[in-house]
């Protein structure tokens, strides 16, 4: 069902900007109203949300620590998968943010003849290495259309991704390696068992609607071409609040600014803000030094204990008895 | 323990990053590139017109260039017909640039507009090399 | 009781989910899988919510009038108390990595185990009730009603995992599904739904000060056995001292190592490692239990109990503390304890008074765990021993779950094993340190009524010592963990006769050379010691 919906909703977006893209009179709709709209639910929605968490404490230090603590002076300390530093967790972190160092432990068990076998598992890594990286890349490049001049990083970057110059437009990797990772993010929740299971609408929605972003993208570039320089103007003149259409913009122009337009307006709203949530793990953000220096949780409050005084005046006669010391006789 | 200022400092880089396109024009308007065509062959033409239509040019010409590329150096085809049922000779150098020997005000001012840095020039000299050099 | 499956039987498991999604599946709750309801009047000792008698077999759980309100605004109240919780309910994308790290899916092949469905059972309610999307959407956003049927779902998957953090460390996001069964747990015992394998333990610690309810003499007369066993096999009488005020350093540890094999061997190594050492410490009769049962109920109730401790150190006016072999204790002392009762600013930065060495790591807790200190003792030779002692060992280590993954305590257990018995083996890699695999028995489940689950729950763990077993002939699991020396002696038995459980203490008082010891013929078990018989008849 998860799939048939997901496909469906990003077959009817496609199709809507197919009709504002190809109406004179619809694509200021389409190209300035939806992209103006979809970014400020964005950006509001994102801080809304990482706002919202930051307002609920973290009342313990719970790191998941993932190597040996910070211990005897002769013992060597895994400074970095247990940190107990401030420079630790900053490396641990980035390690888990631009490398996913806790998916890269990914391990396989299987049970073999009554045994359960563990091997390595680094496709799904990798898979999810060439996707986010390829969609930050692509998302970068993507400046040199919305920014007059281009900046030396933003060229620097597209001529890097370009530099197999295989055909002209130059191919870029990036593209390939998207769609590839975004195709088998896909098929493995489609094909594996276990995957089938937990996925929901949620999780095919944006895997879809990231794959008809590249798509359209590519299908612009290489064959159903449009006029960039035209495209940057329209883009420019979001960027600059001088929004602009010019004439002769293809419709496929239009559905791939929608697709990217829903897919920000959705953004805040979904599983996707794992991008913000990722800083925010306690489990991860955290130094393990925890009997070295005290946390405090803001709504620690008192609670109802049962004191030594209630418990010598229930037991005093059988501590006596045993010798035990009394606090009164 | 709630780090406020750490999230809210974190906060304002990821805004400040995904707003860079705003916030570094400032609102300024940017003007289109307008390619000059204004060169002394292009001007003899009675009627003004590309290989192909101008819209297929704007569009498609680097797949264009390329084709004639491969025709024309791996194949040993020189010749082009085009849209309008015209022949025309495969060259970058002898037909495109012939009318178009203004590549800083034609070639590039669009290509620097999109970011565009094609490698044609690393073979081919450009229309003031060929002036100068040879 | 339901009569466990064979070994055989239990290992026939497919990690293939059937094609019903989860939601469409209602909760099957079999027999041997679950704990018995808690009783009233447990919970009545300790002042929590809704007290009722119930059966997990009965259609009617009895619950509260005002059930949902009750557990609703409870999770609300989670939410915007715990910015663990509120992200973990945000942002995992179900990417899987997860699925296969959790023992009880690997013992069970229940999908449902699984560590992302098993945060989904909470999750889909907290789209449901609390998201817009899932208000408007419904299952097409994940969300569902929260009904008793859901509530009953809930309840036996938060009792069917062990809050070991597994799948935690492998989520490249940190989701860590041992805080959502431990908030999980705490909204179910707002409606009076706890197992009673917890509620008596916490409603005797409460009371009578352990686990167990022995009470102080009782404690004190348990303690004097072992020391008349000590006596019979070391040679050497010991006298601890309890209550003792003007002591340097108070020593707090499990209640299950006064009471039941093995962990009584353990026991028995503290008492003759701090007699060797001439250690200046007391026992309490009040403090006399760190294991806590409060953590697997409600943090409320893990700081009711955890109170004793500093209150304890405080009254007795000693320097620092010492703690003992324990798990889920750890994770408390570790990473609640100062947070919860602190500062402990009437305590000292525990220096060792034998070495001189500074405990830096727990300057602002000042508790120590023993093999932090042993370890330290050994460093410094100040301990004697005899190794071959333990010759006829062929020992392995299992990593208990939380000072593995909440604490990071690696090194220092295998540094003074090493150090006491020559022949030791690592079990494979993806099951040892921080990937360690649980008892199956954690959190409060080594309950007799659940044995169908814990010897689940511990397969990985016993597949891994099988395979050490049959590689290396190893016949001792040693670790640092009250539960585990509980625990495991059981699944041993099923899954890897031959092998024995031991805690790290015991291998060191086997080793330990004391001054005007015995012919130390045989080990603290009264077991011959193997070669050393005839010595001994001299």
């Amino acid at each position: 069902m998860g799939i048939t919906v997901s496909l469906g909703a990003v077959l009817a977006i496609i199709f809507v900007a197919l009709i504002g893209g190809s109406t004179p009179g619809l694509q200021y709709v389409f190209g300035v109203f939806l992209p103006y709209v979809a970014f400020a639910v964005f950006l509001a929605g994102f801080a809304y949300r990482v706002v919202n968490w930051g307002r609920s404490p973290v009342p313990f230090r719970i790191p998941t620590t993932a190597g040996q603590e910070y211990s005897l002076p002769w013992i060597k300390q895994s400074k970095i998968d247990n940190p107990s530093t401030l420079w630790g967790v900053l490396i641990r972190m980035a390690l888990e943010i631009l490398v996913f160092r806790s998916l890269f432990r990914n391990t396989k068990a299987e049970l073999r003849s009554g045994h359960i076998v563990f091997g390595p598992a680094k496709w799904l890594w990798l898979g999810a290495l060439a996707f986010h990286w390829s969609f930050l890349i692509i998302a970068i490049r993507h400046v040199r259309l919305f920014v007059e001049p281009i900046p030396v990083v933003v060229q620097a970057l597209d001529t890097v991704d370009g530099m197999l110059q295989i055909g002209a437009p130059a191919l870029y990797i990036t593209d390939l390696l998207l769609v590839v990772a975004v195709t088998y993010l896909f098929l493995r929740r489609l094909v594996v068992p276990r995957m089938r299971y937990i996925s929901l609408p949620a999780d095919y929605f944006p895997l879809l609607l990231i794959f008809a972003i590249a798509t359209t993208g590519i299908l612009m570039r290489y064959f159903i071409r449009v006029d960039i320089v035209g495209v940057k103007t329209i883009l420019v003149g979001l960027s600059t609040f001088h929004p602009t259409i010019p004439e002769g913009i293809g419709a496929i122009f239009f559905i791939h600014l929608t697709l990217v337009a829903v897919l920000l307006a959705y953004f805040p709203f979904s599983k996707l803000m794992h991008l913000g949530g990722v800083f925010l793990s306690p489990t991860r953000n955290l130094a393990n030094n925890n009997r070295m220096k005290r946390h405090v949780n803001p709504w620690n409050y008192p609670v109802k204990v049962h004191t030594y005084e209630a418990y010598e005046n229930e037991f005093r006669e059988q501590m006596k008895e045993a010798g035990i010391p009394v606090e009164r006789e | 323990m709630y780090d406020a200022n750490k999230i809210l400092i974190g906060l304002a880089i990821f805004l400040g990053l995904m707003t860079y396109p705003v916030w570094s024009g400032l609102g300024r308007a940017v003007q289109a590139p307008k390619p000059e065509i204004d060169t002394p062959i292009i001007q003899k033409m009675p009627e003004k017109k590309c290989v192909e239509n101008t819209h297929f040019m704007k569009t498609t010409h680097m797949q264009l260039i390329n084709e004639w590329r491969d025709d024309a150096l791996r194949k040993g085809e020189r010749e082009y017909t085009n849209a309008r049922g015209e022949k025309v000779l495969m060259s970058l150098q002898l037909t495109c640039m012939n009318c178009h020997s203004n590549k800083d005000k034609f070639c590039d001012s669009c290509h620097n507009y999109a970011g565009v840095n094609p490698y044609c020039w690393d073979c081919h000299l450009t229309p003031k090399q060929m002036k100068e050099g040879i | 009781m339901a009569k466990e499956p064979t070994p055989k039987e239990m290992q026939r498991i497919d990690y293939n989910p059937p094609a019903p999604g989860w939601m469409d599946t209602p909760v099957n709750i079999k027999p041997g899988m679950y704990c018995y309801p808690a009783k009233p009047e447990k919970i009545m000792d300790v002042d929590m919510p809704n007290p009722h008698k119930w059966s997990v077999t009965d259609e009617d759980w009895h619950l509260p009038a005002d059930w949902k309100e009750t557990f609703l605004e409870g999770m609300r109240d989670r939410l915007n108390k715990h910015r663990s919780f509120k992200i973990f309910m945000d942002i995992c994308v179900r990417c899987g990595a997860c699925a296969d790290k959790c023992h009880f899916f690997l013992g069970s092949g229940d999908p449902k185990n699984m560590p992302v469905v098993r945060a989904e059972l909470l999750r889909s309610v907290y789209r449901g009730e609390f998201t817009k999307a899932g208000q408007i959407l419904g299952r097409l956003a994940g969300g569902r009603k929260l009904t008793p049927e859901v509530i009953k779902e809930l309840w036996y998957y938060f009792f069917q995992c062990t809050e070991c953090r597994r799948c935690s460390l492998f989520c490249p996001y940190g989701i860590d599904t041992a805080e959502v069964t431990i908030i999980g747990r705490e909204l179910l015992n707002l409606l009076g739904l706890n197992i009673n394998w917890i509620q008596e333990p916490v409603s005797n610690c409460y009371r009578i000060g352990n686990h167990l309810g022995l009470q102080p003499h009782t404690y004190k007369g348990n303690i004097e056995f072992l020391l008349d066993d000590i006596e019979t096999y070391v040679g050497i009488r010991i006298n601890p001292t309890f209550n003792r005020k003007g002591a340097e350093i108070l020593f707090a540890t499990p209640s299950g190592d006064v009471f039941a094999e093995p962990g009584i061997y353990t026991l028995m190594g503290y008492l003759m490692l701090f007699e060797h050492i001439g250690l200046d410490y007391t026992w309490s009769t009040y403090a006399s239990e760190t294991g806590n049962f409060g953590f697997f109920t409600s943090l409320e109730m893990a700081k009711r109990l955890n109170y004793k401790i500093y209150a304890e150190a405080k009254r007795l006016g000693v320097k620092w503390i010492l703690g003992g072999e324990c798990g889920h204790m750890w994770r408390v002392i570790h990473q609640y304890m100062d947070t919860f009762n602190g500062p402990a600013d009437f305590l000292e930065e525990p220096v060792s008074p034998i070495t001189g060495t500074k405990f830096e790591n727990a300057k602002s807790t000042k508790m120590v765990h023993i093999t932090e200190f042993t370890a330290d003792l050994i460093k410094h030779g100040k301990l004697k021993l005899d190794k071959s002692r333990n010759d006829h060992l062929k020992v392995t280590f299992h990593d208990s779950c939380n000072p593995a993954r909440a604490m990071g305590l690696l090194e220092e257990p295998r540094y003074v094993i090493k150090n006491v018995c020559n022949h030791f083996y690592e079990m494979p890699e993806n099951t040892i340190r921080e990937q360690t695999f649980c008892c199956g028995s954690g959190s409060g489940l080594n309950a007799s009524e659940n044995m169908e689950l814990r010897l689940r729950g511990g397969f990985p763990r016993a597949n891994a010592v099988r395979y050490v077993h049959e590689k290396h002939g190893v016949n001792v699991l040693a670790n640092v963990c009250a539960i585990d020396r509980a625990a495991l002696p059981a699944l041993m038995d099923y899954w890897v006769p031959g092998v024995a459980v031991a805690g790290i203490s015991e291998l060191v008082a086997n080793a330990l050379i004391m001054e005007g010891e015995g012919p130390r013929t045989q080990n603290l078990r009264g077991e011959d010691i193997p070669g050393r018989e005839e010595a001994g008849d001299v």
